[in-house]
């Protein structure tokens, strides 16, 4: 997030190109990381894409290996996910069944669907870590209308809206204000659960309408397959078309590549990352709604913690945390891998609170084995650079 | 000529040096005193309703808790310096209070020191973890700890289970060290001042601890200054799991109770006392004594809350608010500040 700022600036780039461009935009922290001097100082803002463009003479073979390592970490990701399920579907008892295959997909729903948001807010570089809480404060609001006599189809657009006005703090937090998110999420991820508390107390609001609440949890036409499944690949895949096919989704890589160059590119970067904490409210805020449905319980504290799922799906997809890179199906497959390891374990007798242990160390393991292979290939770039001799040192700078 | 020159130009800059340390250090002396103003308000409008808040053992009841969280608080703000963060230390205090808790429990002989020590060390343990992979992984120290966070609080319940250590099942000794007094001021506070008094004298006059600000500041400057940012950032971590650790050991002699969730969500309240306490949360300012402040700040409105008829639940709200209040007032004050410097570097000029 900060190193973005000490990147220096490109030459003009248009909107159209302006994500190609700030892959390349940091010549500088490509050579330093070739000369070895500021190696580890450059690969935060540089990142893999600096590396190629100081390979020179290997651009060719630079592209295809840019290629195959942009998508073999998704690709890694989503066949290890399945891996998984086949392997635990032999070896562990009840884990094939289409029972528990309903049950899966209940609970990585509201993991998936934060997820989907989440992504656009960490490829843009920032990042939100109130979203449980939205979730929890959205859950408790709907519990107390419901006291308070509304009907329930009045209750689920208000507690959206709700939602997205959360996220408008944080968007207002954070572009307006230009404080950095990660400060002013934690702040509202105590303000919003604490307001939660204020809400509803210690009490659990449970009667909600059957009629929701088995809709949430049935399947369509008694298949295994949830309703829940429908709206949520629905919502995936209106998120991935955005984020990959539109000039949204390419404006988010450019500025979370760097957001100076997006800037200076034409795109409206605060206005960008504002809407987007908007929709990751909005979105938290329905999945409060599907929550409190789920389990038919509206409680202060549904979903605590569950920011580091998300965020931790969203990093094992391949996202990097700072920012400008990753894939939505990358994303997806984090999800999978995470609830289905998660599921597995649970149908071996591991407690909830010891799961935790998993998904940190997943977190974790997402970014550093990333990064560790980043290093041993700018290291082994550097020992071939020194190899073929010192033209190969200062190849033309790609911005000049 | 040139020399006379160069002279008279030096003249008006080594006049603006100690000026632009002026603003700074009332800058920061100013959140101090703040703090201070704000907590004595607090005490007062409590105290006049309710002449019970100032009795000697609320009084005692506050600085116990605040003890504990300014050690936290100490940690934290060693590592926030270095342009990091630790959000693992309620985990770590959990997971010490349980070692130093069963340890005593299994084994009611052993002397109090070693129950410190053993808690100490697996918080030195934890910090090492985080420090690591900080330092050598290259991951951010947010996604490091936010990970870290739940894994150490998932290893104590994997060790404790359901169970909970109970005051009954801990060595008198242990239990009165968590309650006894030393002229009136009980233990855990002048252990969380000694704790105080030495982080903050090696981060105001030790190159040590200078080397943390310089690294916060500009973390590529302090590399080409010849500062060893990597083992620095290490020790940061190091002394945030420590203390962390520390903390856990009081934790479990203050309440004498302690499960698997002990200090379950204590890194936001330390997060909070220590950007109120004016420490900028993206390094390179702030002092240990603000960080203090803040956290006797929020222990004190955590215990005038119910005294004040507010409901308890409004306590976490508060935190939140106070956090991003204090990052706006840090913002503002940035703002200012820079304007100010600006303004007086174009009259040098």
């Amino acid at each position: 997030m900060s190193a973005d700022s000490d990147r220096p600036a490109t030459s003009a780039a248009t909107a159209s190109s302006a994500a190609a461009t700030a892959a390349t935009a940091s010549p500088a922290a490509g050579t330093a990381a070739a000369a070895g001097s500021l190696a580890s100082a450059a690969a935060p803002a540089g990142g893999r894409r600096a590396g190629p463009p100081a390979a020179g003479p290997g651009a060719r073979q630079g592209w295809s290996a840019r290629l195959g390592r942009l998508a073999s970490w998704d690709v890694g990701v989503i066949v290890i996910a399945v891996l998984v399920i086949v392997v635990a579907s032999a070896s562990v008892e009840n884990f094939g069944t289409s029972r528990n295959f309903t049950f899966l997909v209940l609970d990585l729903l509201p993991i998936a669907l934060i997820a989907l948001p989440m992504t656009f807010v960490i490829v843009t570089g920032e990042i939100d870590l109130s979203v449980a809480s939205t979730l929890g404060l959205s859950s408790a609001v709907m519990g107390s209308l419901w006291n308070h006599g509304l009907t329930i189809e009045t209750i689920i657009p208000l507690c959206v809206v709700l939602g997205a006005v959360l996220g408008a703090v944080n968007g207002l937090f954070v572009t307006v204000f230009r404080l950095p998110s990660l400060a002013v999420t934690i702040g509202t991820l105590a303000l919003f659960r604490g307001l939660a508390l204020v809400v509803l107390g210690d009490t659990a609001v449970a009667d909600f309408p059957g009629g929701y609440t088995t809709w949430v949890t049935g399947t369509v036409g008694g298949s295994a397959v949830p309703n829940v499944l429908i709206p949520l690949a629905a919502l995936a895949v209106v998120f991935a078309v955005v984020l990959h096919a539109t000039p949204v989704g390419r404006w988010a890589f450019a500025a979370g590549a760097s957001e100076q160059a997006a800037r200076f590119a034409g795109i409206r970067v605060g206005r960008l990352k504002f809407w987007l904490y908007v929709v990751t409210g909005a979105v938290a805020g329905l999945a409060g709604v599907l929550w409190t449905l789920r389990y038919s319980s509206a409680r202060a504290d549904n979903g605590s913690g569950l920011e580091l799922a998300v965020v931790a799906a969203v990093l094992l997809g391949g996202v990097s945390i700072f920012g400008g890179r990753g894939t939505l199906p990358g994303v997806l497959g984090g999800v999978v891998l995470l609830a289905a390891l998660q599921n597995a374990l649970r149908l071996s007798d591991v407690s909830n609170e010891s799961l935790n242990v998993v998904t940190g160390a997943l977190l974790v393991v997402s970014v550093l084995v990333p990064n560790l292979i980043r290093r041993t290939r700018a290291a082994l770039a550097v020992s071939r650079a020194r190899r073929r001799g010192p033209t190969s040192l200062s190849p033309p700078l790609p911005g000049s | 000529m040139t020399t006379v020159e160069d002279s008279v130009r030096t003249v008006p800059a080594r006049g603006a040096v100690p000026a632009r340390a002026s603003v700074l250090e009332r800058v920061l002396r100013a959140r101090e005193i703040s703090i201070v103003l704000a907590l004595a308000l607090l005490v007062i409008v409590t105290a006049v309703g309710h002449p019970s808040f100032v009795h000697s053992q609320s009084i005692r009841d506050i600085l116990l808790g605040a003890a504990i969280m300014a050690v936290l608080a100490v940690g934290q703000t060693i590592v926030v310096i270095t342009r990091n963060i630790d959000l693992s230390v309620g985990s770590v205090l959990g997971l010490s209070a349980f070692a130093a808790g069963s340890l005593l429990m299994d084994h009611p002989g052993v002397p109090i020191i070693v129950a410190v020590l053993v808690g100490i060390a697996v918080g030195a343990g934890c910090g090492l973890v985080n420090g690591l992979l900080v330092r050598f992984g290259d991951v951010p120290a947010l996604v490091v700890t936010l990970g870290t966070l739940y894994a150490y609080r998932g290893v104590a319940y994997l060790w404790a289970g359901g169970s909970q250590i109970n005051a009954d099942e801990l060595p008198d000794g242990f239990l009165k060290f968590g309650t006894a007094t030393v002229l009136g001021v009980p233990y855990l506070v002048l252990i969380a001042v000694a704790v105080l008094v030495i982080a903050g004298v090696v981060l105001r006059s030790y190159p040590a601890g200078r080397q943390l600000y310089a690294l916060g500041s500009s973390p590529d400057g302090a590399r080409l200054a010849g500062i060893p940012v990597g083992r620095r950032t290490l020790a940061a971590f190091l002394a945030s799991g420590v203390l962390a650790g520390l903390a856990g050991v009081l934790f479990a002699a203050r309440f004498g109770t302690v499960d698997a969730a002990a200090g379950n969500g204590y890194e936001l309240n330390v997060v909070a006392a220590v950007v109120v306490g004016g420490v900028a949360i993206f390094g390179g300012s702030g002092s240990v004594w603000g960080a203090a402040l803040g956290a006797l700040l929020l222990t004190t409105i955590g215990s005038a809350l119910p005294v004040l008829g507010v409901d308890q639940f409004w306590q976490q709200a508060i935190v939140g608010a106070l956090i991003l209040l204090a990052i706006g007032i840090d913002r503002l004050i940035a703002a200012r500040v820079a304007a100010a410097l600006k303004k007086r570097g174009s009259h040098v000029r």
